[in-house]
């Protein structure tokens, strides 16, 4: 699988997602944001940083940025898209995936170890956390306050668009609404997370539980590959 | 070196008016500082020359107070790649890798303006390092502030923190550990000490040398503005008087996203091999980093003053010279490579702009109208400004100040020396269990977890344990490798005796890096004192020198660098002597790293080194809110020198579950960390002889707190003895409470028919020490939640 990650000008955590991605088994790339061309990715992934400095509001300037054209048309085609921290935030404000993030209820940068609860098994991002089983990874980031107004938030529930909460102990670090920690689109290949699975690919740093996430998407779609294959094998026998 | 015999003509509308006498005064100059000016060029030096000597020959840039005593440092050792004198020290830490690391100060502009101080503290050192052509790793905060209790110092300190955090977050460098102090003496004068490192293959290395006449001075990042005019002379060169926010024009403004920026082009420019040379734009400006990268070649620079690229029109000659404009980068190209380098920083949208020839006379010469090829004025073009490289930099003024200690100054013991031991610290019936909470919930000792949550820790998937204490673990990317870095200082041990106290501190640091089975590889440090032309001042900064360099020499570490920060004081006085100390060491296996957690049941709990007596200057001291008079704690440097020897050893073979320097607080605070850490308890039995506290709250040096499975005691017992490190058996972890039980000269009855304090023993739930210690800075501060 091939996996794109996009390197806007102030993104800071793109080298951490081609490492994750790789150490998974994909083949991984950087995209820069000025080229309105995947390289043939199947995987986009929006790493963490501050594309542009976040000057004015996180992700509002990288959302006009070249390249989002290609992912906008990337995910319409039903393409897998990670947003992951000041990607989700570029995402929300794309309008890929709802809602908004606003600033940390404490007002302040928040660098915490959370825990999150995978409330749906049945996504590409999620297919290989076993079942019960909360993930380690850190939170990092000043504005991770998931808010949707509550009539939408009933209906991104109903439609199960919640895909990861904060759980006990460390609960919910930047005061989520409903302890929303990532979201997923109603197509089911676009989603957001404010939490850093990249950063938990290894035991050596505290947690290899982010790379289920990563597992999921590749070994996901190994087996949708071979399934496409197979019948072009069984004619060249 | 001829000297120039007329003085270049500036236009009024260059220079902004004729040179008015007394000018150099207002500059920061001395008028002996003139004469001497005069005499390096033979001439009267113009008003653009004037200002440009004032920022380089500011204390800051010019280290004209320290140059003498520094020389005495050891600097030269196995691995040095770079030592003082380049942007940043590198030791070679095999495999054709080296470690560039730094430690550098941004005291007085944190003090005006908190936030964009700290924040360009972070920038600027973070240049340091990748000026080198290194990728940063992490970076490490070393912080002081006067009393928690008083509105002005938690504006402060959350300030900092903040700019701190919105710096080095936002740029993606993680923030892995650091200390925080409080002690009056930093009331108004608060030190912002921050300390970055990076990695390099050694054959990348870059120097900060304009080498071949002929090359390109190449200006790259933000454009100059007036911000940071006098940064290095008039703010950080000079103490503070009354009014200090007039200064703040003075201090300049931090954009890490630009930083960022340059941070990539500048480590694609060094990976394409596109650069001859690098210089980051700090203290000085321009000025200093042409003539700093122009005289270590012995070379000279012509610069073509309309070509700088600015923020504002109308900007003056001096202003375009000396200001400290954040975010820019000089580099050396060779006119063949321009082409790729501007396409480097084309494809990063960061403005990059020819400004200058590299020449072979010797002299940086600032021409306004244009320059030919060869470095002299276009026709219609103006020098106007024109001085030996060497005179701004290698060559600048160098003093010897008058030392003279103070009237009366205490000794510290020398080592084995019998000492009377002050035991009357508590006050009688104390209980020991209530003074190791009260220091648990000291702001001096609590958890910093309010601090580090602000800064992002785990950016670059490369950090292993972040902490603001004990020493930071870092694996080198892609290797068993790791890197383990600590910060420290022993203000409250030098303001009694600065040699003592900063050979401590060389010491606690070098120990915090060993405890986790690291070789320590080279020192940088931070000296931070008050005004060198006050003589006893002056001596606090010599005699911390001597002992950072006793320590150095004893502990086979060199000094690969560093910075000195003077004229730290106020109307209200001047701070305590404050060398803060950065240790760098190398873990060959990452794996084999020991923590400073409990971790097992039953493991057992031993001392190696012994309590020697001294409580002066100790957390102890400072909460019973007397001095005492049996002065600080001596220091054992080759039982220091032995410790390092040992540690890793003890790693390497895996004797230990866990092991902690002994410090702040003492052993029992020592004891209670591990617990909390580890979230199990510990029975330990403590000998004390007639001062109880000595052995349960004393910061005697040369102490380390270690765990072990029984089945590996017997061994470390003989490795210990076979590095003549005394090794004593303190009891076992286990349960959720700690139980510090006193046997001895000094335990109960024996201590209470003499009057003693403490004699009781402790005994309390890991739980309540853990409370106690996690509310200790959000109530010292404040910021209690909800």
């Amino acid at each position: 699988m091939r996996v794109g990650v996009v390197v806007f000008p102030g993104s800071n955590c793109d080298r951490d997602a081609l490492e994750a991605a790789r150490l998974s088994g994909a083949e991984a790339i950087p995209l820069w944001h000025e080229e309105p061309d995947l390289r043939g990715s199947e995987l986009v992934v929006l790493p963490g940083g501050f594309a542009y400095g976040d000057y004015l509001r996180a992700g509002v300037i990288a959302r006009f940025s070249p390249i989002m054209g290609a992912i906008r048309e990337h995910a319409a085609r039903g393409g897998l898209v990670l947003g992951i921290c000041n990607g989700f935030q570029v995402l929300a404000e794309a309008g890929l995936v709802p809602g908004a993030l606003l600033r940390n209820a404490t007002l302040r940068f928040e660098h915490r170890w959370v825990r999150l609860s995978v409330e749906r098994r049945d996504t590409p991002f999620t297919r290989a956390v076993p079942e019960g089983r909360t993930l380690r990874m850190p939170v990092a980031h000043g504005e991770g306050r998931y808010w949707l107004p509550e009539a939408d938030f009933d209906e991104l529930e109903a439609r199960r668009g919640v895909v990861f909460r904060y759980a006990p102990p460390e609960g919910n670090p930047n005061g989520s609404a409903r302890d929303v920690a990532g979201v997923i689109d109603a197509g089911g290949r676009v989603c957001g997370l404010m939490p850093h699975p990249e950063r938990a690919s290894e035991v050596l740093l505290g947690s290899d539980d982010g790379m289920l996430l990563f597992r999921s998407l590749i070994e996901g779609a190994a087996e949708t590959v071979a399934a496409e294959r197979d019948p072009i094998e069984v004619t060249s026998r | 070196m001829t000297a120039v015999r007329e003085a270049p003509t500036v236009p009024a509308a260059a220079s902004g008016g004729p040179g008015a006498p007394g000018l150099h005064r207002s500059l920061g100059l001395t008028d002996g500082e003139l004469e001497a000016i005069r005499d390096r060029l033979g001439r009267d030096p113009n008003e653009l020359e004037l200002a440009m000597f004032s920022v380089m020959w500011s204390e800051h840039c010019s280290y004209k107070s320290s140059k003498t005593l520094l020389r005495e440092l050891p600097t030269t050792g196995e691995g040095v790649l770079a030592g003082p004198g380049e942007n940043a020290g590198a030791v070679s830490i095999g495999d054709g890798l080296a470690v560039v690391f730094k430690l550098e100060s941004h005291n007085h502009p944190s003090a005006v303006e908190p936030y964009q101080g700290a924040a360009t503290g972070v920038g600027g050192i973070l240049r340091d390092v990748f000026t080198m052509g290194a990728r940063p790793i992490c970076v490490l905060d070393a912080l002081k502030f006067g009393d928690p209790a008083e509105p002005r110092t938690r504006h402060l300190v959350r300030d900092v923190v903040r700019g701190i955090g919105g710096y080095g977050n936002c740029i993606g460098i993680p923030t892995v550990g650091g200390e925080l102090v409080f002690d009056a003496s930093y009331r108004d004068n608060p030190l912002v000490n921050v300390m970055a490192a990076g990695l390099v293959e050694e054959r990348r290395l870059v120097h900060a040398r304009a080498d071949r006449p002929g090359d390109l001075v190449v200006l790259y990042g933000s454009a100059t503005g007036r911000d940071g005019i006098g940064g290095a002379s008039v703010l950080a060169s000079a103490s503070f008087g009354e009014g200090e926010t007039s200064k703040r024009p003075s201090v300049q403004v931090g954009d890490p996203f630009m930083g960022k920026l340059i941070l990539e082009v500048s480590l694609e420019l060094v990976e394409r091999g596109l650069v001859e040379g690098l210089q980051d734009l700090g203290a000085g400006g321009i000025t200093c980093a042409t003539s700093e990268a122009a005289d270590r070649a012995g070379t000279g620079i012509s610069l073509d003053l309309d070509a700088v690229p600015r923020r504002e029109l109308g900007m003056a000659a001096f202003e375009v010279m000396i200001s400290e404009s954040q975010e820019r980068m000089l580099a050396i190209v060779s006119p063949d490579r321009l082409a790729e380098v501007e396409d480097v920083c084309g494809r990063w949208a960061v403005p990059v702009a020819v400004i200058g020839r590299v020449t072979a006379d010797g002299e940086i010469r600032v021409i306004s109208g244009g320059i030919e090829t060869d470095g002299s004025p276009a026709p219609g073009g103006r020098i106007v400004a024109r001085i030996p490289a060497a005179a701004l930099a290698s060559e600048a003024i160098v003093y010897r100040r008058l030392a003279s200690p103070p009237p009366r100054r205490r000794a510290a013991p020398a080592p084995g020396a019998p000492v009377v031991p002050s035991d009357s610290l508590p006050e009688r019936g104390t209980d020991p269990g209530a003074v190791l909470l009260a220091l648990l919930a000291s702001p001096n000792l609590g958890s910093r977890a309010w601090l580090t949550t602000q800064y992002d820790a785990t950016v670059g998937a490369d950090t292993v344990e972040a902490s603001e204490g004990g020493a930071a673990v870092l694996r080198v990317h892609g290797m068993r490798k790791g890197l383990v870095l600590a910060t420290d200082a022993c203000a409250s041990i030098a303001a009694r005796d600065p040699w003592l106290g900063t050979a401590t501190a060389v010491a606690e640091c070098a120990r915090n890096v060993a405890v986790t089975g690291a070789r320590p590889l080279g020192v940088t440090n931070c000296l931070n004192f008050g005004d060198p032309e006050a003589p006893e001042a002056f001596w606090q900064l010599s005699e911390a020198v001597r002992g950072l360099g006793d320590a150095c020499r004893a502990l086979g570490l060199p000094v690969t660098g560093g910075n000195v920060s003077l004229y730290n004081e106020s109307p209200s006085g001047r701070i305590a002597p404050t060398a803060q100390i950065g240790v760098v060491g190398l873990l060959e296996d990452v794996d084999r790293r020991v923590g400073p957690a409990f971790r097992a049941e039953g493991d057992v709990v031993g001392l190696l080194g012994e309590a020697t007596p001294g409580l002066a200057g100790s957390r102890y001291a400072e909460l019973a809110g007397s001095a005492p008079e049996d002065g600080p704690p001596p220091i054992d440097l080759a039982r220091e020198a032995a410790l390092l020897r040992l540690l890793p050893l003890c790693a390497d073979a895996g004797l230990l579950s866990s092991a902690q320097d002994v410090s702040g607080g003492g052993l029992a605070v020592a004891l209670a960390e591990c617990a909390i850490w580890g979230s199990l308890g510990a029975r330990v039995e403590l000998g004390v002889g007639a001062a109880p506290a000595v052995e349960l709250f004393g910061e005697s040096p040369g102490r380390v707190l270690v765990t072990a499975n029984p089945s590996r005691w017997g061994r470390l017992q003989q490795i210990a003895a076979e590095h003549d490190v005394p090794l004593g058996r303190l009891g076992t972890v286990g349960g959720d409470r700690l139980r510090i039980v006193l046997v001895g000269q000094g335990a109960t009855g024996a201590a209470e028919d003499r009057g003693a304090g403490v004699a009781d023993e402790i005994d309390r739930p890991v739980a309540d020490l853990r409370r106690a210690w996690e509310l200790a800075l959000p109530s010292a501060l404040g910021e209690e939640e909800g």
